[in-house]
């Protein structure tokens, strides 16, 4: 029987951290873009718009990760599409994030304060030259540290995709056990990895929210 | 020829009719204050004008500019009248001078050399020039509601909708803002005012309105509104017997 070193372990894990990362960032930006479609459509677009927006929110944020997964992956099996793991990991994460990024945006929108729509509208502005000028410059300040810190939950959402079969860091950590029956180093390794991924964004939030505090001291 | 004609407006809230029928002239240069309890009404007649309310009949021409509720006449309308806002309502991320440029260079496409020079000039109009550069932040009320004086100004509108634009500030910086006030309606701009202050209204204005309960109660010349109230809702607001 092979014997493995503690290096080789955590060389196997941190090559697989690497798709978790990879998936992470995919998640995020794809999601942002959906995300930020939606949040146009439910907040500015016709009656239906809107509503299908809404539905669409409250269908992901109601149901788990996890079943979205399984209908991305085997859902389009039924109908005779073969969908490889990893597509059906990135387009569920991306769905899944677009879902909560909309709804946490449409709440710094709505933070600012009416007045703000009034002025502009009074000075002749449309509703996209208010939203481009007036409301979008100061709700991104007020959403960048809940988004950053929303990007928690997006790492952590990856670990989901092991279930389905995409390696990367929790399938590798469960893989790594089967080889070597040393579970509670192997997912010790894989928890600090995670914690390692994730802690920098928490405290960035953190510190993000503090600094950009100071552009609302006036309301 | 009257330059804002409002035409039997009415406007509901709900069940709640807060406009019940209003009627008024105002002719070009006319300094108009409007007074009258909260909840008569006065604000929403403003804000009816500039569109911010939609109105459920009559009608309301601003210089042959109809108001109807839709983005091409509202626009239409709103480069006529400019609003002045009783909470300044400041873009919060933009300097003084970046709150003057805006509109001009987003609404009338003002090359940004152009609409540069324009806010130095208004705000120098509106004694803040030195505030070019400064953030809403760092102005005391009483300047950033000039500032905001500068901006609607910018746009060189043909009247001035000013609703209770003093009554947000300390004691102390109502009359730096009143000078303003009192120093445009001296050039000719036409200004409607909702306002409290009742010695300014008498000094500037050159008709009074009295809202009550959704109507006009009294309209006249200051003399006589403030010296001769005919009815007792008059009498009791300005607290005479």
């Amino acid at each position: 029987m092979t014997e493995f070193s503690f290096w080789d372990i955590l060389r196997n894990l941190l090559l697989a951290a690497r798709w978790t990362v990879v998936l992470s960032l995919v998640s995020f930006v794809g999601g942002g873009i959906v995300g930020a479609a939606l949040l146009f459509l439910r907040i500015g677009g016709r009656q239906w718009l809107r509503l299908l927006s809404r539905g669409y929110i409250q269908l992901f944020q109601g149901t788990p990760l996890l079943m979205q997964l399984f209908l991305a992956f085997f859902g389009l099996g039924l109908f005779g599409i073969d969908v490889p793991a990893w597509l059906a990991a990135c387009v569920a994460l991306i769905l899944w994030t677009a879902a909560f990024l909309a709804e946490i945006w449409r709440g710094c929108v709505e933070s600012i304060a009416k007045g703000q729509w009034e002025a502009s509208a009074s000075l002749g502005m449309g509703y996209l030259q208010q939203m481009r000028y007036v409301i979008l410059p100061q709700a991104l300040k007020v959403a960048v540290p809940p988004t950053v810190g929303f990007s928690v939950q997006v790492v952590k959402g990856t670990a989901l995709t092991s279930i389905i079969g995409f390696v990367e860091l929790s399938k590798a950590g469960s893989i790594v056990t089967n080889a070597t029956f040393q579970p509670f180093t192997v997912y010790g390794l894989v928890a600090l990895i995670y914690f390692a991924l994730c802690w920098p964004l928490s405290k960035s939030s953190q510190l993000l929210e503090r600094k950009l505090n100071v552009a609302h001291r006036n309301h | 020829m009257s330059l804002i004609a409002i035409t039997e407006v009415k406007k509901r809230f709900g069940d709640n009719e807060v406009l019940k029928g209003i009627s008024i002239d105002i002719a070009p240069g006319e300094v108009v204050a409007i007074i009258g309890k909260s909840g008569s009404g006065k604000s929403t007649l403003l804000r009816c004008i500039n569109g911010l309310e939609t109105i459920d009949e009559g009608s309301i021409v601003v210089a042959g500019a109809q108001f109807l509720p839709d983005e091409v006449h509202l626009k239409a309308l709103r480069l006529k009248v400019g609003m002045i806002f009783q909470q300044f309502n400041l873009f919060p991320h933009l300097t003084a001078g970046g709150n003057v440029m805006l509109s001009q260079m987003v609404v009338k496409k003002t090359p940004k050399k152009n609409a540069e020079a324009v806010a130095r000039k208004m705000l120098d109009r509106v004694g803040l020039a030195h505030k070019f550069d400064a953030l809403p932040d760092e102005l005391s009320g009483g300047q950033q509601q000039r500032v905001a004086i500068a901006r609607a100004l910018a746009m060189q509108p043909i009247a001035l909708l000013c609703d209770e634009i003093t009554s947000a500030l300390d004691p102390e910086l109502v009359a730096e803002v009143l000078a303003v006030v009192r120093e445009l309606a001296a050039e000719g701009m036409t200004l409607v005012m909702v306002t409290h202050e009742m010695r300014f209204a008498r000094d500037v204005c050159s008709r009074v309105v009295f809202m009550h309960q959704g109507r006009v109660h009294e309209i006249g010349a200051p003399e006589d509104v403030f010296a001769n109230p005919r009815t007792p809702e008059l009498r009791q607001f300005l607290g005479v017997q």
